[in-house]
């Protein structure tokens, strides 16, 4: 963007629409184990997420733009997770946060899908067991750099 | 008539909310992506107008399968996956299952190590009565409460993070002792940090104690009778507000809970309101622990001296032939616990939670079943929800305090 | 208002019931049932002894009428290769007697069958449901007992020691890439191949 004389306001459509999206991520309350608590502190005093306009943790999908998916994703949970991401409306990110959302983490097993990537797409992983609420901060961040570069695009389901 | 509503949050098929033409009973399908369930509980409720006439919970969306990932580590690895378990409080679940393997073993920790459990222990229940304060309070519709409760709980986190390098699954306990003795200035900070306990409790239950909202949604709401509670299995916080007066630190004293002096509070209507105050009393009951621990906290090590066990220190390991063959072999095949069948229950922030450990006498466990307690206490839910209204099943769930991960496990 | 504190003194005492289950108890439950139940050593306080499987609804009510008011547990153990191949195994407490009490189960492979004893406390219900899930042990007269902790066309009981650790990736060729991959549950018209796996391929990757 770039003032000119202080009265005209220039930009292209999509760069306005990119810092709309960056500006205010709300993300989506899909807790799911040990993660989710340290996704929780991200709205504490302490860590303090409205500073990047991204504190509004929405309960409902279809007005989230965000979803952190916070823990480890069993095989009986997958068929809810790809319900609650289809019913998030476009564009939509995905931040997987915690060893076990990124690749199965400590639990290769049966149960525990080896990392969420398998049935989403996904923007930004957050290495950690669980990871500090300052590192899901940078991943937001970092998101937030994305959106604006054009590089994440808020992206659709695959197959 | 038969008509089908897709529900908001989720469903698997089409037949999420289904509205029979006759009567006015409906079925309505509550998570397990939903905010008041703490977690991926999904309860079925058939509801006649506001009142829930019967309620069915459906649990294992977070079966993580630890039990089996258990049976393939060694004693000393199994720590770090049972950790993850009760993920409110790691170290309860820490300090039953190393109790239980140092039980097989006939091993006697050093006073030191003991009474540091014990701290950490007593601090890990109440960052979860906190936890568990902040989200109840939010679900029940006030904000500054989760943001007070929060502030206190970082404290306990700051001191984990301190002393073993995690703010959250900290692994601290060891077979043997703990990981590492805590640091310098270590005892400085907790009583920084307790200096600030009273206060802040104090604050919060100004605030809610008698705040008619606050007792409008809890008093009388979610009663279960003491009978009831125990024929369901029920333990914890959540039994002693039926006025049953059992605590296994009292009743099977273990880790030296015996030489401590504190009470066990106990309510008695078994609502919703009782299961609040019988928490907030035990932050300070644990408050207390916490101060009784530090004032008699001895100096000695903080690992058995068994080199079959313990980790030879570092500098022994660079010069001496045995003590890095002793390393080698514990660090690649662990040590071998006499073949055997235990079973230790301790209270953990949510109630009994035991550990049935059974050794073959190898390097690793044959079979370590869990008894958590919030599997029990979710199962006596549709007790409290019967005849409930539908908006007090968000209270009922909040102050029952389950967590999923050692529901489902 | 929250003054109103009932004061109560708590349970204590638990090792001297414990030593009274196994001194007055214990005798009298192999005395009343002879040899559907056997005592065994006790090395670590709490009482067991060992229950036939067709003894055990019988023994259940006998219990429950003295006094055992909570169910706290109810497990499965595999011994394999050991026969009888499993176990379950149920601990007791009777409040506020603080008696504790562990009932072992043998059970046969063939017959994997035990009665339920969710009649007599309920909260075994959904404890012998996920025995069932996860050992595939069936429990006669239980009221549902159906999947708990695994999704429903799970094909598998996972505890069990022959079970493979990671499950249906176990069996998948030895290329690491396709074993970590998540299978759906095997739907109706997935690609040959995958015949005899819990998880058709899924894919789209
Ligand atoms: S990454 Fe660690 S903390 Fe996060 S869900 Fe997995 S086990 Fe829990």
């Amino acid at each position: 963007m770039e003032m000119t004389n202080n009265q005209f306001f220039l930009t292209s459509v999509e760069k306005f629409v990119r810092w709309a999206q960056k500006s205010s991520i709300w993300p989506l309350t899909f807790g799911l184990a040990c993660c989710a608590i340290e996704m929780m502190n991200l709205v504490s005093p302490r860590y303090d997420m409205a500073q990047f306009g991204a504190e509004v943790f929405r309960s409902t999908p279809r007005q989230a733009d965000l979803m952190i998916v916070s823990g480890r994703l069993s095989n009986k949970m997958v068929p809810v997770i790809e319900q609650v991401y289809r019913q998030m409306p476009e564009p939509k990110w995905v931040i997987a946060m915690g060893a076990c959302a990124s690749s199965g983490g400590i639990f290769d097993n049966y149960a525990i899908v080896q990392g969420v990537d398998e049935v989403l797409p996904v923007d930004i992983y957050v290495p950690g067991c669980p990871p500090s609420p300052d590192a899901v901060l940078y991943a937001v961040l970092k998101l937030r750099e994305a959106i604006a570069s054009g590089q994440a695009h808020g992206g659709v389901m695959r197959a | 008539m038969r008509q089908v509503v897709r529900s908001g949050d989720y469903d698997l098929d089409l037949e999420e909310l289904v509205i029979e033409g006759e009567g006015d009973r409906m079925t309505l399908s509550v998570g397990p992506h939903h905010p008041s369930t703490h977690g991926v509980l999904r309860m079925v409720l058939e509801i006649e107008g506001e009142r829930i006439v019967k309620a069915t919970p459906e649990v294992g969306f977070l079966h993580t399968g630890i039990e089996k990932t258990a049976e393939n580590l060694t004693w000393q690895q199994a720590i770090t996956v049972i950790d993850r378990m009760d993920y409110l409080a790691p170290l309860s679940n820490n300090l039953g299952y190393v109790l239980a393997v140092e039980k097989l073993l006939g091993l006697e920790v050093p006073p030191r190590a003991r009474i540091l459990r014990l701290l950490f222990t007593e601090l890990q229940r109440m960052a979860s009565h906190l936890l568990w304060l902040g989200t109840t309070a939010l679900d029940i519709g006030s904000q500054s409460v989760l943001m007070y409760a929060f502030d206190l709980r970082e404290g306990i986190l700051d001191l984990f993070e301190e002393a073993s390098g995690a703010r959250m699954n900290p692994s601290y306990f060891r077979v043997g002792g703990i990981a590492q003795d805590i640091p310098e200035g270590f005892e400085d900070m907790c009583r920084r940090f307790l200096d600030r306990v009273p206060e802040r409790i104090r604050e919060i239950r100004n605030i809610l104690d008698e705040n008619p909202i606050w007792l409008d949604r809890l008093k009388g709401v979610g009663v279960i009778s003491a009978e009831d509670a125990i024929a369901w299995g029920v333990t914890g916080p959540n039994l002693r507000a039926c006025g049953v007066p059992y605590d296994v630190r009292k009743a099977f004293p273990y880790a030296g809970y015996d030489e401590f002096e504190f009470d066990v509070p106990v309510g008695e209507n078994g609502d919703c309101y009782d299961r609040y105050v019988v928490r907030m009393e035990e932050i300070m009951e644990s408050y207390r622990l916490c101060r009784q621990a530090l004032a008699r906290l001895p100096r000695g090590p903080v690992m058995v001296n068994d080199r079959k066990i313990a980790l030879p220190p570092k500098h022994e390991v660079r010069q001496s032939m045995e003590a890095l063959i002793h390393h080698f072999k514990l660090v690649s095949y662990g040590f071998d616990v006499p073949a055997g069948e235990v079973y230790q229950a301790l209270e953990s922030p949510r109630g009994e939670i035991g550990f049935y450990v059974v050794s073959n006498g190898k390097n690793k466990p044959w079979r370590v079943r869990v008894r958590g307690p919030a599997f029990y206490n979710v199962f006596a839910m549709p007790v409290m929800m019967q005849g409930a209204l539908l908006a007090d099943m968000v209270a009922i769930i909040a102050t029952v305090d389950p967590v999923f991960g050692e529901v489902d496990r | 208002m929250s003054g109103v504190r009932r004061q109560r003194e708590p349970y204590t005492g638990g090792a001297e019931a414990m030593a009274y289950v196994r001194d007055e108890i214990v005798p009298a439950l192999v005395a009343a049932f002879g040899d559907g139940v056997v005592p065994l050593e006790t090395p670590f306080e709490m009482p067991q002894v060992q229950v036939a499987p067709g003894q055990l609804a019988a023994v259940a009510r006998w219990l429950k009428d003295r006094g055992f008011n909570m169910l706290v547990d109810v497990g499965g153990v595999d011994y394999l290769p050991r026969k009888p191949r499993f176990e379950v195994v149920y601990h007791l407490l009777a409040l506020p007697q603080l008696w504790r009490l562990r009932l072992r189960v043998p059970v046969e492979e063939d017959e994997a069958e035990v009665p339920t004893v969710s009649d007599v406390w309920p909260s075994a219900a959904a404890a012998e449901r996920e025995v069932w899930d996860l050992f595939g042990i069936r429990f006669a007269g239980h009221p549902n007992l159906t999947r708990i902790l695994m999704p429903d066309d799970w094909v598998g009981h996972p505890l069990r020691k022959d079970y493979p650790l990671q499950g249906p990736r176990a069996q998948l060729p030895a290329h690491a890439a396709e074993r970590n991959r998540y299978h759906a549950p095997k739907l109706p018209g997935d690609p040959p191949g995958t015949a005899g796996l819990p998880g058709g391929a899924k894919g789209g990757k």
